[in-house]
């Protein structure tokens, strides 16, 4: 949608409608983000699809934070990469923040100071004297700070051509509760909006109304798995606050709030418990599926280190947990407030010992509700630890997605339980028998019959009958059953879905979680450039077939990730028996959501390569 | 830890219990634990404790950490469901059963280096937390599976069997246990199951948390002399501040004592705890008051058990919580999931 730049002096303007990015660059604690917020869902508002991401430090006042908000029409909903529209509100990161405008683009400024000499001269400059009309219209210093944002956020939806009306009527339902709020912040939109029609001209972006946000619906993915974890029967959550997954469990509390309170009593159909630690909030989750609970923590890297033993206990001794990993930026403490997909190992593989469990690999908020509810109906079904495997920038910023949606008729699977009628009936039971030849035994739950049924949970090897044992041909046999029972894992996680190029072609490419929507867009670029790549998006661990034959499909794969090691690309090859050569990373791991010109940049750079090789393989 | 089950022989004159039960029934299978091990008699308590009660035994769930004591509900209440997690880590699996089915009784049983060690934390939060269950630690001051070193409960002064100097300060669980809110704490002997038979059945008849440090000698490492924790010096400074029966609000109550002498404390269950005093003027339903008597006969080198504090009326995690009635995990489908119209207004509030 980007038109043809137009020259103004030296300056080449960039014009474009419905199809740009914006950043806002702000101080943490100054109140920007409910400003920056109401301008990418006025845009929403205006029938214009927006992605907004926050980038944010670990800090609560004074440091740096910055909005970036893509544009597109088109429904790009991953980062694009540069920016077209920089706001810049924070001197500190003032030149950086100048030097990132894509050429021709703009820079929106307070200009109550003077730019300092020497600016960039291939970018627009448009000042707006905030601190200036601020000081004119309030006295106290607080409402000074908190209404210069609505007045840039006034000012830029009227260089925008984003409609009054729109922005109003968004101040009117964000202050739905405090209707004192609504006539203040009316008027600070105002005061901008009306200085920029006066003194500026609009810019060359421009928001045209469109129809092309539908039914979907603006959510974060950790409200969203929540919710998940609400319909898919979870009722007991222990966890720690940890960023970015802290809001996950404050959104179950208060979705249970809502659906979980019984109407008569009031009391709680849920409990959640904020531990002293990670690995008491593993411990919880694993004593309340022992005892036939659903029960979940969330998490983030750290927390995962922690939770190890416990996680190999889930395995060796068959407990349904479910433990939701939002990913941020590791090793140690990392980048806490920045994403990364750098877990994928460490879950996949979580534990001493011989061990592997199942991930799940949302790509954005629906996914999470979805996978949020079948988590639990695998980890009854499989009895064992299911790893819902998101991270910062799916769980904490809202994306735009399809509704969320539920079939009346869908009933919890709560696996292979036996029960007092079963029990009284004369069902044998042996706790780790493979009966039905899937590899999954049959449990009971404590207190169902008075003499049938009691058995011994153990962490240590056992006979199928769960009676000790050190015999080493007893605890082989028992390994294998649970390798038998990973590849019954295979048919339950969500199949693959493969977008095939228009041509075909040898090159493939996998990705997963929220790099999907920046490959999108990319997989649209390659296209328009003539390169045309199949792709297999994965969701979840164990690979199916599906994964493996499409490897075995292609010539070069390449496999996109946001974490320095390959780590999807290192469990292909490890579960898949893969040639290392055949895989080939792409990845973006410095804490920033991947952009989809990243993408497009490195696969064509590779595909450019590749063909130099193939004319060196020739010549040998 | 054993694949001996005991024979199912029954000697015809054993007496059955209120529910038919014998004292065979509540047994598990043969101990390994050493011979003369004051664990096994816990175990045994423990199982004269359930039998007494009319316990079903399919009605209580047993917990353990990691350990020599942790190895004991594999030795009793073999028709009840057991699990031996992880090391340290006991309070929190069965906080998570309790949440589950808050309708069964729960046994955690540890050991000082499960919970005085790798668990203090996880003893000291589910305590706080008023987890309902009956939290025993059996301890002997020392580490037993892995041959003779000193647990964080070894006291300060006392000699290992190699002769090596404990020059730690030792954690008492007892003091701690008072501090964070443990609503029935005592301490018992191992050795004197009159005392500890009681003081289980009123624990387990205790809505909250129950502790009880029941100080166990190990007879392979910790049972020598220059030993704090050996059967002779726990004999030679017992400080018991009480003696108690244990009345179910169905028996009778006999009153056979002078006026004075004994104390009736009427738990939440209607169970009657009969205190026979030992120390003078010793309220046990006094926290402050209990927590200065066990800090000055502690001092004097006293080992002070008995039931040293009871909260006859206190609440528990599931009253905290406020969650309904019926266990959790008896919750159906209806009672669970929202349903696709609940979904659909969700939807339109995120438009």
């Amino acid at each position: 949608m980007i038109e043809q730049p137009q020259f103004r002096g030296r300056v080449a303007t960039i014009s474009a409608v419905n199809d740009f990015v914006v950043k806002f660059a702000n101080v943490n604690g100054s109140g920007s983000a409910s400003a920056n917020g109401l301008f990418a869902k006025a845009i929403l508002r205006m029938g214009v699809p927006v992605a907004p991401r926050n980038i944010f430090p670990s800090n609560i006042q004074g440091l740096p934070t910055w909005y970036e908000v893509r544009v597109s029409e088109d429904g790009h909903l991953g980062r694009r990469g540069g920016v077209d529209l920089m706001v810049a509100m924070n001197p500190q990161t003032f030149f950086k923040d100048v030097a990132s405008i894509d050429r021709g683009g703009y820079l929106f400024h307070d200009s109550t100071k003077p730019l300092p000499p020497d600016l960039r001269d291939d970018i627009n400059i448009v000042g707006v004297p905030l601190t200036a009309i601020c000081n004119a219209a309030y006295s106290d210093p607080r409402q000074r700070q908190l209404f210069k944002n609505i007045i840039y956020v006034g000012a830029l939806s009227a260089l925008l051509g984003i409609e009054s009306e729109v922005t109003d009527q968004l101040i009117a339902d964000e202050f739905a509760s405090k209707p004192k709020l609504i006539k203040p912040n009316i008027e600070a939109l105002a005061l901008g909006r009306d200085h920029a029609l006066a003194n500026l001209e609009p810019l060359g972006l421009q928001i045209r109304r469109a129809d092309k946000v539908g039914d979907r619906i603006y959510v974060e993915g950790n409200n969203a798995a929540a919710l998940g974890a609400v319909y898919g029967g979870a009722t007991v959550c222990a966890w720690y606050p940890i960023t970015p997954s802290t809001s996950l469990a404050e959104a179950f509390t208060a979705h249970c709030q809502e659906f979980r309170t019984d109407p008569q009593s009031r009391a709680a159909r849920y409990a959640i418990v904020q531990a002293e630690d990670e690995i008491a909030s593993i411990g919880i989750v694993v004593g309340a599926g022992w005892n036939g609970a659903r029960a979940f923590t969330c998490t983030s890297g750290p927390g995962i280190s922690l939770m190890q033993e416990f996680v190999g206990l889930s395995y060796f001794a068959e407990i349904p947990a479910v433990i939701f990993d939002v990913q941020r930026g590791g090793p140690s403490t990392g980048m806490p407030t920045r994403t990364q997909q750098s877990d994928i190992l460490a879950a996949a593989y979580a534990s001493h010992g011989d061990t592997k469990h199942p991930l799940l690999f949302p790509e954005d908020p629906a996914e999470c509700f979805e996978m949020g509810a079948l988590a639990f109906d695998l980890a009854e079904r499989l009895q064992t630890c299911i790893f819902v495997m998101l991270d910062l920038d799916i769980g904490m910023n809202e994306w735009l997605c399809r509704p969320f949606a539920w079939d009346d008729e869908r009933r919890l699977d709560r696996g292979k339980v036996l029960t007092f009628e079963q029990l009284e009936a004369g069902e044998p039971f042996g706790r780790y028998r493979d009966v039905d030849g899937d590899g999954i035994p049959r449990r009971t739950l404590p207190g169902v019959h008075p003499s049938r049924g009691a058995y011994f949970t153990r962490g240590t090897s056992r006979d199928p009958d769960a009676r000790y044992s050190e015999e080493g041909p007893v605890y082989v046999a028992n390994m294998e059953r649970l390798l038998a029972k990973f590849d019954s894992a295979k048919a339950l996680i969500p199949a693959p879905i493969e977008r095939p190029a228009r041509r075909r072609t040898p090159h493939g490419v996998i990705y997963f979680g929220s790099s999907s929507a920046a490959m999108s867009e990319s997989l649209q670029s390659l296209e328009a450039a003539g390169r045309h790549v199949d792709a297999l998006r994965v969701r979840g661990f164990p690979f199916s077939d599906a994964v493996l034959d499409f490897i075995a499909a292609h010539e070069t794969v390449f496999v996109v990730e946001q974490n320095r090691d390959a780590q999807l690309r290192t469990l292909i090859m490890t579960e898949g028996g893969v040639d290392p050569a055949k895989l080939v990373p792409i990845l973006n791991y410095d804490g920033s959501p991947i952009t989809a010109r990243f993408i497009t940049d490195e696969i064509s750079r590779r595909l450019a390569g590749a063909r130099t090789m193939g004319l060196r393989k020739a010549a040998r | 830890m054993t694949y001996i089950a005991k024979p199912r022989l029954h000697h015809p004159l054993l007496q059955p219990n209120g529910l038919g039960f014998t004292r065979r029934d509540y047994e598990g299978k043969v101990s390994t634990l050493c011979a003369g091990c004051g664990h096994d008699s816990i175990s045994a308590a423990i199982i004269q404790a359930c039998y007494d009660l009319d316990l079903p035994p399919h009605r209580l769930a047993k917990l353990s950490g990691i350990g020599c004591s942790s190895k004991t509900p594999d030795y009793f209440l073999g028709a009840s469901h057991g699990f031996n997690s992880v090391h340290g880590r006991m309070p929190s699996v069965l906080t998570g059963a309790s949440l589950a089915n808050r309708e069964l009784t729960y046994l955690g049983v540890s050991g000082d280096g499960d919970s005085a060690s790798i668990g203090l934390g996880q003893f000291a939060h589910s305590i706080r937390r008023g987890v309902n269950m009956t939290y025993i630690v059996e301890n002997n001051g020392v580490y037993g599976l892995t041959k003779g070193q000193f647990s964080a409960t070894s006291d300060k002064g006392s000699k290992s069997k190699r002769g090596v100097m404990n020059h730690d300060q030792p954690i008492e669980l007892v003091g701690l246990a008072l501090q964070i809110g443990a609503s029935f704490v005592a301490r018992s002997f191992s050795g004197d199951k009159a005392q500890l038979v009681p003081l289980i059945k009123a624990a387990i008849h205790h809505r909250g948390p129950a502790f009880i440090d029941v100080i166990s000698p190990c007879v392979q490492f910790n049972n020598h002399p220059g030993s704090t924790k050996s059967f002779d010096y726990v004999r030679e400074h017992n400080a018991a501040v009480n003696r108690m029966d244990m009345i179910e609000d169905r028996d009778e109550i006999v009153v056979d004592y002078e006026p004075g002498t004994v104390e009736l404390v009427t738990q939440h269950d209607g169970s009657v705890l009969k205190l026979r005093k030992l120390a003078t003027d010793y309220d046990p339903t006094d926290r402050i008051a209990a927590m200065n008597h066990l800090q000055t006969h502690q001092a004097l080198g006293e080992i002070v058990t008995g039931l040293i504090f009871v909260d006859p009326d206190a609440q528990e995690m599931h009253d905290y919580l406020g969650t309904v009635a019926s266990p959790l995990n008896q919750l159906g489908d209806a009672e669970l999931t929202p349903g696709a119209a609940a979904l659909e207004r969700v939807n339109q509030g995120l438009r």
